[in-house]
């Protein structure tokens, strides 16, 4: 569940999932947005923020559910410094019927000096999509 | 730096993700020919959600050369992505256009979709810090 082939590909690791998920993103060419800076494109750090998101929610809820990003909203305080992890830290606030709610922080090291913030909201697929099996 | 096909095929990032830049009916339009390793839901099959903001992104930042042709990529400064439905196993499209461009900050939306044009995956709006003519900006 937690090293889908995404995560796989781009050489993330789910370090934790609780009380906050945090996942560790190591430094890799690939990641590069930027190539005359080498500075990891903004995708990169959406992506990680999304994934630790979606892990925090599954850690939060009593029964395991699939669940689809509904809108995620990114802040990019500054650019990911090259040739150093990236740490995404994420909670999830609170848990409806239908809905859950988080926020996260993406840093290398310090998160009081983020890379990024985000705030999303997760869609919980209660009873499977039509035609779709639940995941379990 | 103004001719966006070949400068998104330079970008690391997105050769991992697949993602093309081509002139269609003179608009610029974003390829994903879908990959495994581009699924986030195994169960589904669906694309990851970082995926799917990442090529938005990228159609944003592609646009935004496309159109201003500046020194340098523009730096996203916020982005807000609407996720409308799973991404299905096929190849990805995306486009994008500028809201409003202003000297330092554009105001960019994007949209996802896969067979249908009309049947939107994801949707993002987000705002990007362009060089200025008169200062140059230093690569950060």
């Amino acid at each position: 569940m937690n090293l889908t082939a995404y995560l796989a590909g781009i050489g993330g690791e789910i370090v934790d999932i609780w009380p906050l998920a945090r996942a560790r993103l190591p430094y890799a060419e690939k990641l590069i947005g930027d190539p005359a800076t080498g500075v990891v494109h903004g995708g990169v750090i959406t992506g990680l923020l999304d994934h630790t998101c979606g892990i925090a929610v599954m850690a939060k809820l009593r029964e395991p559910l699939p669940i689809a990003t509904l809108d995620l909203r990114i802040d990019y305080m500054r650019p990911a410094k090259p040739r150093e992890d990236i740490v995404a830290e994420c909670d999830c606030v609170r848990v409806t019927h239908e809905v859950a709610f988080v926020r996260g922080v993406a840093h290398q090291g310090d998160a009081n000096d983020p890379i990024a913030l985000c705030t999303g909201a997760f869609m919980l697929i209660r009873g499977g999509v039509a035609g779709i099996a639940v995941a379990s | 730096m103004s001719e966006p096909f070949s400068l998104i095929e330079t970008i690391p990032y997105c050769a991992h993700l697949g993602i093309t830049a081509s002139v269609k009916d003179g608009a610029l339009l974003l390829t994903m020919p879908f990959a495994a390793h581009l699924i986030g839901n195994p169960v589904l099959p669906a694309l990851h959600g970082g995926v799917i903001g990442s090529l938005l992104e990228t159609a944003a930042i592609a646009q935004v050369i496309y159109e201003t042709g500046g020194a340098g990529l523009p730096k996203p400064v916020d982005i807000t992505v609407d996720y409308l439905r799973s991404g299905r196993g096929v190849t990805s499209y995306a486009r994008a256009r500028i809201a409003r461009q202003g000297r330092r900050v554009v105001n960019v939306h994007a949209q996802m979709w896969q067979e249908d044009e009309t049947k939107l995956v994801a949707a993002l709006r987000g705002h990007f810090l362009i060089a200025s003519s008169s200062k140059d900006q230093t690569a950060s």
